[in-house]
């Protein structure tokens, strides 16, 4: 557990902004990644007060507060209307419902963790981060980026029509994944995330047009192999590389053809 | 700093470190059926209800719960009986550790959707750790206590 | 003088009933029953600074600073500490276990060896002295892979004064912990003479218990000048002895207490956590309390041994096993403790599960190495044994094209056969074979063996093992019962063995109410207090219920008699014509009848005769219960997952005490053993860090792992145990790793000879094998 000498309730988002800009602050988020820490804190500051707790959905987008919880996204019907329950499925595994009424998605986006189902979830759609100083950008980029004393006020999931299908790869169901999948599909082609590989999650299109003429066993299989040999993957204490480089193409075609059938 | 917390119903205010966590301001306060298994976020065991969630009070800390409402087995003895007995009824309760922090959880899960499957009975309950039943004597406890319930005039089925 | 009639053939009131334990409802409605709960408010907080080397030498350790810290109490080192090495190990002295341990010693043995104990007022101040306590190591080059341990140069301890009270063989000048062989017969040459033999190294790790409540011990001095411990503890005998060994205090100074028990699986057969509390409170004379982190409880405590089994199993083609030969490398790690006899177990409980061999051999090594120390975890060696041998016998099925249902049929151990393997032990109770019988109908083994492709990737497979165990130690362990009659007629039953969760105090109860004729109500327990507890050897080795369970029959047998003595003088009525009701006394003659409080009452006036009565038990023999387990599984084969759909076990415990415990038990212990075969994995860094330190990282089974349990009983009829009962704790660990590999190899024709046998594990061999095979076409 860190150590504290302040903590404080942010009134505002500038006043959180300003507090954190002090090395010694620290923005808590679910507190779950934060409370193993053994580091010295000054001041932690706390963003619950501040309504960002919500997810709110319009014609356009999804606007998901940085204190929504892992828990509310599992629970969110419009979201799992839009994604056909994969963010549902992203979620559902990780620890148990405690564990995900505490996680909040600002954590767990910001953390950019390389075991992060959510990170690998939301690359897949047409996502944006909304920093308080930095303004909007899209995930993808986010994630590519350096650890900042910005604050992720809001995660924005936009409607761009889209398919997707999430599956993972665990060596007991509620542990990290093994190997995290994502796929999705739109106007703009197919794409996959690949999750704890275990690195960060990585997001690639179909450059090749691999599944120009649609998904089959045929293509999903090609597009698996060659998936692989575009994500590089490591060994760590729950799998070798090799086991994940073929977990790739495994789970890669899977959910591509899972995602077809659902039509 | 000053914080002011319900827990079970009645209002502690009291300076605390701005770093304790929830499971020890609770314990501190004769909350004793709060158990502390990992350090880890994993096993289930601290489970107390923030407002009306459950929650990880290893992993809340007592700041963060100013102004709110803190539930822990121990206002919730009447309920804990009840079900408790259907548990005990299996021997299923075994070294009891985990015990508090499964029963907050099934009740917390009771009162989200009053009549689980055995899938959503699992599913719930599956950030609670036990090593000692092997979980299937809970599982019959737990089934046995909503055919209680039916029995009992529940039949009601939302 | 009337007895009680206890055979098969009477139904039981209480006995072989589902009844609540005594402390169920405590336990469910969360009462603070429990060390942590009951510790004294001011208690001093204790941790230890723990080496981040695997072999060093504390060249300086510097504390000054740390003491300085507000709130600390004081910080002990090497320096400050006896010297008179001892062990930590929970058995009956003079202990196998070598004594090789200091409570804080120069020499540290593994990450996590302690280095200095640091106690004071809070956590807070603990945690800032431990920070900047400084030390200066010269570090050792580590013996961290035990297949190297052995004569190795480098020796785990070097120091003269380690010392080995008993014959097992054990030589610190060649890291050897213990080495033995057993034998029978001329396995050589029978082996030579078989059709087929089939020769397997398998390898199981270093599981950890991982009970949900950590070690944890507190201690105070109490008004009589003496050091009270409470403890989360299955031995509160032994700890008195360790204590009073590591302190060099007399036993008359120490009282050991438990309260309720987190759990115990046999990591709290060790001691863990006491010296340091005991020390701390001995030195300062301030109540201490010392709570393992999970971290700790990981990483520096009492896993199982890892070992390594090589098995040659010889046969006929018609499937006659002739001969067994068995040879255990096992790793204790930094000390001793239990590694000379868990080993033990690896043969002597897996080979006398085949009845009619015409010879067999057993040997072993137990070895030194720089890791933590293993010590007791259910099952207790036989686990590690009966995986290698039961794998063994289902290679050779494989082998002969032989259905291993049948081949067991033909070769398992019956009713009334001896047992050379076993100790020479007769076989007097045995329903393995309608354990067998029973699995197989539960499961649909004739249908479902050996698989099913289901199309879509996935194989569905059953794979089978059997068991067995011991009940307690034979001519070793004690259990004892002191029973006493109270006013108004109800009864106090002490015992010395300790309820970790499993429900012995309830189930001794039911033997007393049972034998005592009245209502479990009628009968309170007071469990464990080395101070006013009858001496027993403690809970473990699946003894409570079999040794301790007859010395509370025995303790009835006399107090029953001493009350009908008792009533008839009351009543003036001869003593043949006595009866004990129950209720009471009556003169069969009259039909006049004292209540047992009127009893109660007049031996508690002007009255010399206590109505109180202690007895003793041990068991020359340890009769085996016995256990089959089959498991059906579906298997991916691209990923390598295995869920599992059913597992059917049918256990022989003899009479189950108490059938709603004795289920549970069964249950529990499948799914740690579940754990154990499919994702339990103790890994080290090259280094010797421990890696799997938390929850997180050591995977235990979540409720949405385990699958489906069916559990059902086939009983036999001990006579040598309480109302015919035989043990059950451990036994039902052993089969699922066994019956899961072969069921894995029922799916994927290959055999998985280590554990954890992983989903990565699977898939990699599996695409392995379609390599060779690709090869072998072109």
């Amino acid at each position: 557990m860190f150590t504290a000498k302040e903590y404080k309730q942010a009134e505002s988002l500038e006043q959180a902004y300003e507090l954190n800009q002090k090395r010694s602050s620290r923005i808590l988020g679910g507190m779950l990644w934060l409370k193993m820490s053994r580091a010295s804190y000054g001041t932690v500051i706390d963003l619950s007060g501040l309504g960002l707790d919500t997810i709110e959905e319009d014609e356009e987008a999804f606007r998901i507060g940085c204190m929504a919880t892992l828990r509310d996204l599992e629970l969110h019907e419009g979201l799992n209307a839009w994604t056909r329950g994969a963010v549902r499925e992203s979620v559902c595994h990780i620890v148990g419902v405690q564990f995900r009424n505490l996680a909040t998605v600002g954590g767990s986006i910001f953390g950019r963790f390389g075991f992060s189902d959510v990170l690998t979830m939301f690359l897949a759609l047409d996502s944006y981060v909304e920093l308080y100083k930095g303004g909007i950008r899209t995930l993808e980029e986010f994630a590519a980026s350096p650890r900042d004393k910005d604050i992720l006020v809001r995660l924005i999931v936009r409607k761009t029509p889209v398919r997707c299908h999430y599956l993972s790869m665990r060596n007991t169901k509620t542990d990290f994944p093994v190997l995290a999948c994502a796929v999705a599909s739109g106007a703009e082609g197919y794409r996959a995330v690949i999750g704890a590989r275990p690195g960060r999650a990585m997001l690639v299109r179909d450059s090749q047009g691999i599944l120009m003429d649609g998904v089959n066993e045929k293509t999903a299989e090609a597009f698996g192999s060659w998936l692989r040999a575009q994500v590089p993957v490591g060994s760590n204490m729950r799998a070798g590389a090799e086991y994940r480089g073929r977990l790739v193409e495994v789970l890669s075609r899977r959910a591509l053809l899972a995602m077809e059938g659902e039509g | 700093m000053k914080v002011s917390i319900e827990v079970n119903g009645k209002t502690i205010q009291e300076e605390i470190s701005p770093d304790l966590l929830l499971i020890d301001f609770v314990r501190r306060h004769g909350c004793f059926s709060v158990k502390r298994g990992c350090e880890t976020s994993n096993c289930g065991l601290c489970t107390v209800f923030l407002d009306d969630k459950p929650v990880l009070s290893c992993s809340v800390l007592a700041a963060r719960a100013h102004g709110h409402r803190v539930t822990t087995l121990e206002g919730l003895q009447e309920e804990a009986e009840e079900f408790g007995a259907f548990i005990a009824d299996q021997g299923a309760e075994q070294c009891g550790f985990c015990n508090p922090g499964m029963i907050m959880n099934a009740i917390a899960l009771f009162r989200e959707n009053p009549w689980p499957d055995r899938e959503e009975i699992q599913e719930y309950l599956a950030g609670n750790l036990c090593r000692c039943s092997g979980y299937e004597g809970q599982l019959r406890g737990i089934l046995a206590f909503l055919e209680y319930k039916r029995q009992k005039g529940g039949e009601n089925r939302g | 003088m009337d007895k009680p009639e206890i055979s098969r053939e009477t139904p039981h009131r209480i006995v072989n009933r589902p009844v609540r334990k005594k402390d169920a409802m405590a336990l469910v409605t969360g009462k603070p029953v429990y060390m942590e709960d009951v510790a004294p408010a001011d208690c001093l907080v204790i941790k230890v600074l723990r080496s981040p080397h695997a072999n060093a030498i504390v060249e300086e350790i510097r504390t000054d600073i740390a003491k300085k810290v507000k709130g600390i109490e004081a910080i002990y080192t090497w320096e400050d500490v006896p010297d008179q090495r001892f062990t930590m190990a929970g058995q009956t002295y003079p202990e196998p276990s070598p004594y090789d341990r200091l409570i804080l010693d120069r020499h540290v043995r593994y990450v996590g060896d302690p280095v200095a104990i640091v106690a004071g007022e809070n956590e807070r101040c603990v945690d800032r002295a431990l920070k900047i306590i400084k030390v200066k190591y010269r570090v050792l080059p580590a013996l961290l892979d035990f297949r190297q341990a052995k004569d190795n140069e480098i020796l785990v301890h070097p120091e003269e004064n380690w010392k080995s009270l008993c014959p097992v063989g054990a030589d610190n000048k060649r890291n050897l912990c213990a080495s033995a062989k057993d034998a029978g017969g001329d396995i050589d040459q029978v082996l030579a003479d078989c059709d087929v033999v089939v020769e397997h190294t398998y390898h199981t790790k270093a599981d950890q218990q991982a009970m949900m409540e950590t070690f944890r011990t507190c201690c105070w001095m109490d008004a009589y000048g003496r050091l009270n411990i409470l403890s989360s503890t299955q031995i509160v005998f032994h700890v008195r002895r360790i204590v009073s060994n590591a302190l060099g205090i007399p036993r008359s100074k120490i009282r050991v207490t438990k309260p309720r028990i987190g759990g115990g699986f046999g990591a709290k057969q060790t001691v863990v956590a006491e010296v340091f509390p005991a020390f701390v409170t001995w030195k300062t004379g301030k109540p201490s309390k010392m709570i393992f982190t999970r971290k700790e409880s990981q990483t520096a405590s009492t896993p199982r041994h890892e070992m390594e089994v090589t098995v040659r199993v010889g046969a006929n083609k018609n499937g006659k096993i002739r001969g067994i030969d068995v040879y255990t490398l096992s790793n204790t790690g930094a000390y001793g403790e239990h590694g000379p006899t868990t080993v033990g177990l690896s043969g002597h409980k897996s080979i006398p599960l085949y009845g009619n061999l015409e010879a067999f051999r057993f040997a072993y090594d137990v070895v030194y190495t720089n890791v933590m120390s293993a010590g007791a975890y259910r099952g207790y060696g036989a686990t590690q044994g009966i995986f290698a041998v039961e794998s063994a016998v289902n290679e050779l099925a494989a082998r002969l094209g032989i259905d291993p249902l049948d081949l067991r049929r033909m070769n398992m151990v019956r009713q009334g056969q001896m047992m050379p393997a076993y100790y020479g032990e007769p076989n007097r109770s045995c329903a393995l074979d309608r354990c067998l019988e029973r699995a197989a109908a539960m499961i649909g083994w004739t249908e479902k063996y050996p698989c099913r492709d289901m199309g879509n990737g996935k194989v569905r497979s059953v794979g089978m093992a059997m068991a067995m165990q011991g009940s307690g130690i034979s001519g070793v362990d004690v259990g004892s019962a002191t029973l006493k009659l109270n006013g108004e007629g109800f009864y106090t039953l002490f015992i010395g063995s300790a309820d970790m969760g499993t429900g012995c105090d309830t189930i001794l109860a039911q033997i007393a109410a049972e034998c005592l004729e009245c209502s479990l109500n009628e009968i309170t327990v007071v469990a464990a207090d080395s101070d006013t507890s009858p001496y027993d050897s403690g809970s473990y080795a699946s003894s409570t219920t079999y040794v301790t369970g007859k010395a509370v029959e025995k303790a009835c047998q006399e107090l029953r008699e001493k009350i009908t003595r008792f009533g008839a003088e009351c009543l003036g009525c001869p003593q043949e014509q006595a009866e004990f009701t129950g209720k009471g006394v009556r003169c069969m003659e009259t039909g006049e009848e004292i209540s047992l409080a009127a009893i109660a009452d007049t031996s508690m006036s002007g009255c010399h005769e206590a109505l109180e009565v202690t007895q003793s038990n041990s068991s020359p023999v340890s009769p085996p219960p016995f256990m089959v387990g089959m498991v059906e599984i579906e298997l991916d084969k691209e990923t390598g997952q295995v869920e599992i759909l059913d597992y059917a076990a049918v256990v022989d415990c003899g009479t189950p005490i108490n059938p709603n415990l004795a289920r549970v038990q069964t249950e529990g212990g499948l799914v740690q053993g579940i754990g154990m075969a499919l994702y339990e994995n103790v890994q080290y860094s090259e280094n010797g860090v421990m890696r799997n330190n938390s929850f997180m990282q050591y995977k235990i089974p979540t409720r949405l792992d385990m699958g489906r349990l069916r559990v059902e009983f086939e009983s036999s009829y001990e006579p040598t145990g309480p109302f015919g009962a035989k043990s059950i704790g451990e036994i039902v660990i052993n089969t699922p790793s066994p019956a899961l590999a072969h069921a894995i190899y029922n799916a994927t024709g290959l055999w998985f000879r280590e554990l954890p046998i992983t989903a990565e594990k699977i898939a990699m061999g599996l695409a392995e094998a379609d390599k060779k095979r690709n090869r072998s076409l072109c």
